[in-house]
């Protein structure tokens, strides 16, 4: 089988094509040495997760690259501060990696609260944190009391596992921050918080405002566009929708379990999901007038939506496009939303998707579509090419190699331009789609996309 | 508002950077290994560093940056990563089959103390196939650093001196430049009709033709036949100080190649400086084609100059860039008054001379006092612009907060730039690179006039 040349025999077991080979795909473990992974690191996780948190001071403890690459890297908007749009590095130095870094970083921190009198902090660590044996937890501890502010360490060291122990990370430092409350006046309130949603190109705002229009307020989004306020007052929700499952649905566990939120999986790419996912919102508020406002929504927007919609499906029916993202729920999505524009998903990866995920996605695909979990690019090279498809939906470092091989490409990561959600979202989805494949550049390349 | 700086200045000891002006050795060490014909660059630590690294090179270059990773875990940090590297030799050559596998090191390993040469040499190598490695600590140096660490590798497993006399050709050490800077700076020496052999290079594999299918080895970068031969060149032309002089002073210790230092040639000085040394060395008149590049240069300089007289400047990047764009603009007349590099600036009036005084000597012949230093950051570049505002500011992507924070027009130079296209083809070396940045200086300046007149003021001919 000439897919499998592609990969050497330790690979094999993580690559699944639909109705012709075994159905089930080893994931959630670490990279093989000496691969071209496409995948991150712990500190990447939590980064992520924890950025678009805006008035707080995010400093990164170690030498300088890991935070000049993130810096700014994510395309998560804020109504208010700007302060996360800076970068703050502790800049390690040889001497600091021989004598410790403790008080540099103390140091640092008390220079960085002084000049911009935030309330909240928080201190990465990154590989080398962890093998020195700076003492995060008791810096922060010290200088939070210091300067009466939140001071709090994130437990990201590079090599202690890939990007989702990174998220898991994040999501313990969140919890640090969340007020308990008294859980009945919580439970009485019309408020969510809504997980796992980062605010790239203003997607909450979308979201907000159909939310809104329903009668219901958004308390705290975790964490786009979010500040230590918002985020200190979590606990007074009567529930959790999460988006990006991946990231949060640790927090959403704990959430449930230390202050009694219920949660639930929510999913605004596309039509459908967004129309399914407001129904089930309005179902666990209580329904009733709630529903019938979110029928009202839906019903008006489809109306408004479908016909242009329907005019790009027109123009892309029969193309084909490979899927390779970050977490399988987002992959799901996409097969679902490409359906909506008249497209088949014939090669789907994620860098991190769960067994679930993945039977999920097995259950939804078409046969002969090839599924593989934390691929190298010559395994993507070979499957787009093989499955003929048209376009491929990754992150920045799958794009050049896109443009390469004569496919379009969509950024569906962190360089997104447009809002992707809801129902403009898809307007915008089938906008994208449609500009780069079928843009005339095509026309002068070897191969022409797909064909 | 995207502006957090305060213009209040006060002494910083804390020893932090805000918004760095540097990046870290692993970066510059991929780099450079990219410059080598069929060579797969290997981070040896966590893989999140080999994912940044090429997802940075990927947005500058706008090209896939291939590099492979020791992906190591908690137990290699405990244990030395010396398993991980020797599954990943096997791995690399049995998946990828590169001709060079060139190794560098992160904090991570670094730190924890493997031993890269003895892990090498304990494994096995299939027959034909070459390791090279590097050590790029990040807590030293900066990315610039690492691009020297890794070039002087490439000299001390590769180079050979085999011939009892030298041949004539001349080695190019060309610094960390794009590769539209290292097609350029070959042109010319070709024009000047000398053999070369420029290492690294990455024309050829971060500048590729779109063909239609990936490649994971571009037919670009300097074979190791080439690299190899570098031992018998009668001289090596190291360009830019930070990036090249390590290397070239190595290959003078190993195999007697005699090095001069000369400066990135970024305008008609520092290019006039490379022709005088090729011309030197190998007695060959300057042709006319160079020539005539000069005297255009020449006439649009004079056509252009009182565009640019007394215009004040901010300059910012990777330091053997930021001195030859310092010159290039007291070349015109303008005058560069905060000058700033995040790469530490080699010891103050040391014999090798500092940033600094480097800088300081070009200003004082010109008669500008500035604010220079290295081993800073942007956010003390945006306190001196607060303080005392420029007409322009010269330096790379992360020049456009402050840029739109004051106001201030931005020319992108150096690296990275990741929110404009093309800059990586074209040359900013050479007389042409010369008229390239001259336009570039020239547009924004005028578009800025233009945008800022009054109804009145605004003029058809400028």
């Amino acid at each position: 089988m000439s897919e499998a040349t592609a990969a050497i025999s330790e690979r094999e077991q993580f690559i699944a094509i639909k109705g012709r080979r075994k159905n089930t795909i080893k994931c959630d473990t670490d990279s093989i040495a000496g691969c071209v992974s496409q995948r991150a690191c712990v500190y990447c996780g939590a980064r992520v997760v924890l950025n678009p948190v805006t008035d707080a001071i995010h400093l990164v403890h170690g030498p300088v690259g890991c935070a000049n690459y993130t810096w700014d890297i994510r395309g998560s908007l804020s109504s208010g501060s700007e302060l996360y749009r800076n970068s703050f590095t502790t800049d390690l130095r040889e001497q600091d990696i021989i004598f410790g870094g403790e008080k540099k970083l103390a140091r640092i921190i008390d220079e960085l609260v002084a000049k911009y009198q935030a309330k909240l902090v928080f201190v990465y660590s990154t590989c080398i944190v962890g093998v020195i044996g700076d003492d995060l937890t008791a810096v922060c501890k010290a200088a939070a009391s210091r300067h009466g502010i939140e001071v709090i360490p994130v437990e990201s060291s590079g090599f202690i596992g890939n990007k989702s122990a990174g998220y898991r990370a994040a999501c313990e430092a969140l919890l640090k921050l969340v007020d308990p409350v008294d859980r009945r006046e919580a439970a009485a309130s019309k408020a969510i918080n809504y997980l796992g949603e980062f605010n790239l190109a203003g997607e909450a705002w979308i979201i907000k405002d159909y939310l809104k229009q329903m009668g219901v307020q958004v308390n705290t989004v975790f964490t786009g566009d979010s500040t230590r306020d918002t985020i200190k007052g979590a606990a007074k929700a009567s529930l959790n929708i999460v988006q990006c499952a991946g990231s949060m649905y640790y927090l959403a566990g704990k959430l449930e379990e230390l202050y009694g939120i219920p949660y639930q999986q929510v999913s605004f790419l596309g039509l459908d999901d967004t129309a399914q996912s407001l129904r089930s919102i309005a179902e666990a508020m209580g329904g009733g007038e709630l529903s019938d406002k979110a029928e009202e929504l839906i019903r008006r927007e489809i109306d408004r939506v479908s016909p242009i919609i329907k005019g790009y499906r027109e123009k892309l029916a029969g193309k084909k496009a490979a899927v390779y993202v970050g977490g399988g729920f987002k992959a799901i999505s996409l097969i679902k939303q490409f359906r909506e524009i008249g497209i088949e998903v014939v090669m789907v990866g994620t860098q991190t998707g769960r067994q679930e995920e993945y039977d999920t996605i097995n259950a939804l695909v078409s046969d002969g579509t090839v599924v593989l979990d934390d691929a190298n690019p010559a395994e993507l090279e070979r499957f787009m090419t093989g499955q003929g498809a048209h376009l491929l939906v990754g992150g920045v470092k799958e794009r050049p190699l896109a443009y390469k091989l004569g496919l379009a490409f969509i950024d569906h990561n962190h360089n997104r331009k447009h809002p992707l959600s809801g129902f403009d979202g898809a307007i915008n989805f089938a906008q994208e789609v449609y500009s780069t494949v079928c843009s005339p550049v095509w026309q002068y390349t070897a191969r022409q996309g797909g064909s | 508002m995207l502006d957090c700086t305060p213009k209040e200045l006060k002494e910083r000891n804390s020893g932090g950077a805000i918004n760095p002006a540097k990046t870290c050795q692993p970066l510059g060490a991929m780099y450079a290994a990219l410059g080598i014909h069929g060579c797969l660059p290997h981070s040896h630590g966590s893989q999140g560093c080999c994912s940044y690294h090429r997802m940075h090179l990927s947005r500058h270059f706008r090209e896939p940056a291939m590099a492979s990773t020791s992906s190591f875990t908690e137990g290699a940090s405990v244990f030395g990563g010396g398993a991980n590297l020797k599954t990943a030799i096997k791995n690399v050559f049995a998946i990828y089959n590169p001709e060079v596998m060139a190794v560098h090191t992160t904090c991570l390993t670094e730190t924890i103390g493997d031993d890269i040469p003895s892990i090498i040499k304990s494994t096995e190598i299939p027959e034909g196939k070459i390791v090279i490695h590097a050590n790029t600590p990040s807590y030293l140096g900066s990315h610039v650093t690492g691009f020297s660490n890794m070039t002087k590798g490439m000299v001390s497993y590769l180079a050979e001196a085999t011939l009892p006399i030298k041949k004539e050709q001349v080695n190019i050490i060309p610094g960390f430049v794009n590769p539209g800077d290292m097609r350029e700076i070959k042109r010319i020496v070709k024009v000047m009709g000398i053999k070369s052999i420029m290492f690294p290079d990455t024309s050829g594999v971060l500048d590729a033709p779109m063909t239609g299918k990936f490649t994971m080895f571009p037919q670009g970068g300097a074979t190791v036949a080439q690299i190899k031969d570098s031992g018998n060149s009668k001289l090596t032309l190291a360009l830019g100080r930070f990036a090249s002089s390590d290397p070239a002073e190595l290959l003078a210790q190993k195999c007697q190649v005699p090095a001069t230092i000369l400066k990135t040639p970024i305008g008609i000085k520092a290019t006039d400086a490379l022709l005088v040394a090729l011309r030197r060395a190998f007695a060959q008149e300057v042709p006319y084609e160079l020539e005539e590049e000069r005297g255009q240069l020449v006439d649009i300089m004079t056509d252009t100059h009182f565009h640019f007289h007394g215009k004040q400047v901010g300059i910012f990047g990777d330091p053997d860039i930021v001195t030859g764009l310092t010159e290039l603009v007291l070349s015109l007349g303008m005058k560069p008054i905060h000058i700033l590099t995040g790469t530490p600036g080699g010891a103050k009036g040391s014999v090798a001379g500092s940033f600094e005084d480097e800088i300081q000597a070009m200003l004082k012949s010109a008669g500008v006092s500035a604010n220079v230093k290295a081993g800073g950051d942007l956010f003390t570049f945006h306190q001196w612009l607060k303080n005392e505002p420029v007409d322009l500011i010269i330096g790379n992507t992360y020049g456009k907060y402050i840029a739109r924070a004051e106001d201030i027009p931005l020319v992108r130079v150096g690296f990275p730039v990741l929110d404009r296209s093309v800059h990586s083809y074209l040359p900013i070396v050479g007389y042409r690179g010369a008229m390239r940045l001259i336009e570039s200086i020239s547009n924004a300046l005028l578009d800025r006039a233009d945008r800022d007149a009054a109804d009145e003021d605004f003029e058809l001919v400028m």
